[in-house]
């Protein structure tokens, strides 16, 4: 069984995350300290005899002397975290679009060659010590978009553009999800960040640009026919097939992915079959509806097709 | 009502109450079936690591309320397996490791189960009653 991925903001992997938690972790301490230190004083003057001392004293001293310090401090060190999060214009970033959905994440790259844009869901490869530039939005209602290990969450907002660069410092698999309330599967949003060394990045992508690739024989076949049959071409996209439907995830490379469904299920060959026939009891809402129209065996040669799709 | 008489009819009625109390305990059902080798506790979790919750419905089992296969609620008490296997240990081994080789029009693929995982599955299903 797989590790877990890391969903935390305190186990930062980015140049971004590791400010952030530190930011974090000092106003946590802080603001723990100054707590700790009123309530001693309250329970020292609840349980003391009464006694006259000096206000202007405790007042000044106590009430802006003592803040204003603080808050200059912790506004000095905001402001440099702050600009240290910022990064300027970046030519040479990794451009990435995120689309939210409803309730999965399209993701876009640049195909390898360079010959256009190849289309994925719900898993985000990234190469480590490297910016990249995600351009975050919706076509549906408001997402927002949240790694914890990598950065804070950025809203995907319908007919605007937000940017999140990103750097990633440590090779691993990051877990994200929706962070902003977006209809019945908000819960069931969520995505996998996987960081690659730069070399293994540009592999993957390599791959991932290709068209599908199916192995030969009548039971790979057979599924194929499945999915036209159905007419899962209508929603899904499977590069280098007929099949170039928009509504649903792109699935060139399904066989590929760590989950299905937005990290709703392991992927493998039996939760492929019992999403494609019973995705309404797993994800009830979802826009695909169970497509209970395969008999046992074609079920398991389309899931067996879907499999192979690397 | 003499005293005698009203302690015979309580004596009575306790009587009943316990053998009926005691009655109630005796499993009426199919004696439990073991699976030689199969740790329940091990076969409950790999339900869980395979993810079978996405097309049955599992006891005591993490999101697993899929209507793609039946339910196993009380998979032990059942007579077939998959509408056609009797349901006895050495046939549920060899079906969770490979369902097609058994039953040729199951829905229900080749997960690549190991024999051991069959096995502690199974153990874990004939406790589904």
């Amino acid at each position: 069984m797989r590790s877990l991925p890391s969903q935390a903001v305190f186990d930062p992997a980015s140049r971004g995350a590791d400010i952030l938690s530190e930011l974090s972790l000092v106003l946590t301490i802080g603001a723990a300290f100054i707590f700790f230190a009123v309530m001693a004083l309250a329970i020292y003057a609840a349980f003391s005899a009464p006694r006259p001392v000096d206000e202007r004293r405790w007042v000044v001293g106590g009430g802006v002397v003592i803040p204003t310090l603080v808050l200059a401090v912790l506004l000095i060190y905001g402001l440099l975290a702050g600009s240290a999060l910022s990064h300027g214009e970046q030519t040479k970033a990794l451009r990435v679009d995120v689309i939210g959905k409803l309730w999965w994440w399209e993701v876009r790259y640049q195909a390898a060659d360079g010959s256009g844009w190849i289309a994925s869901a719900n898993e985000l490869h990234l190469p480590a010590d490297c910016i990249a530039d995600l351009r975050l939005t919706s076509d549906n209602v408001i997402h927002s978009f949240w790694i914890p290990s990598l950065a804070g969450k950025v809203d995907m907002i319908p007919g605007h553009e937000n940017r999140l660069l990103l750097h990633p410092t440590r090779q691993g698999v990051y877990r994200g999800q929706c962070a902003e309330y977006c209809g019945d599967q908000h819960a069931r949003m969520a995505l996998d960040v996987v960081v690659h060394s730069p070399a293994e990045f540009r592999q993957w992508l390599v791959r991932e640009s290709q068209p599908a690739r199916s192995g030969a024989g009548d039971f790979l076949l057979r599924g194929k026919r499945a999915f036209f049959s159905g007419g899962c071409a209508t929603c899904h996209t499977i590069r280098g097939t007929p099949a170039r439907g928009q509504l649903g995830p792109d699935l060139t490379h399904i066989g590929s992915r760590r989950t299905l469904g937005a990290a709703t299920l392991e992927n493998h060959v039996g939760t492929m079959a019992g999403w494609i026939v019973g995705v309404q009891a797993i994800k009830p809402g979802s826009l695909m509806p169970s497509m209970n129209v395969y008999a046992g065996d074609e079920l398991r040669a389309l899931a067996t097709y879907l499999e192979s799709l690397e | 009502m003499s005293s005698v008489r009203s302690q015979a009819i309580v004596g009575a009625v306790l009587l009943m109450g316990g053998v009926m109390g005691i009655a109630g305990c005796i499993d009426s059902a199919a004696p439990t079936v073991r699976v030689v080798g199969g740790d329940p506790r091990a076969g409950r979790l790999l339900t869980e690591q395979f993810a079978c919750g996405s097309c049955h419905e599992i006891p005591d089992t993490r999101r697993a309320l899929g209507i793609v296969g039946p339910p196993l609620h009380t998979f032990a008490r059942h007579v077939y397996i998959a509408g056609e296997l009797p349901n006895v240990p050495e046939q549920l081994v060899a079906f969770l490791q490979d369902p097609p080789a058994l039953v040729p029009g199951t829905a229900m693929p080749d997960l690549g189960l190991t024999e051991q995982q069959a096995r502690d599955i199974a153990a874990f299903l004939y406790e589904v009653r």
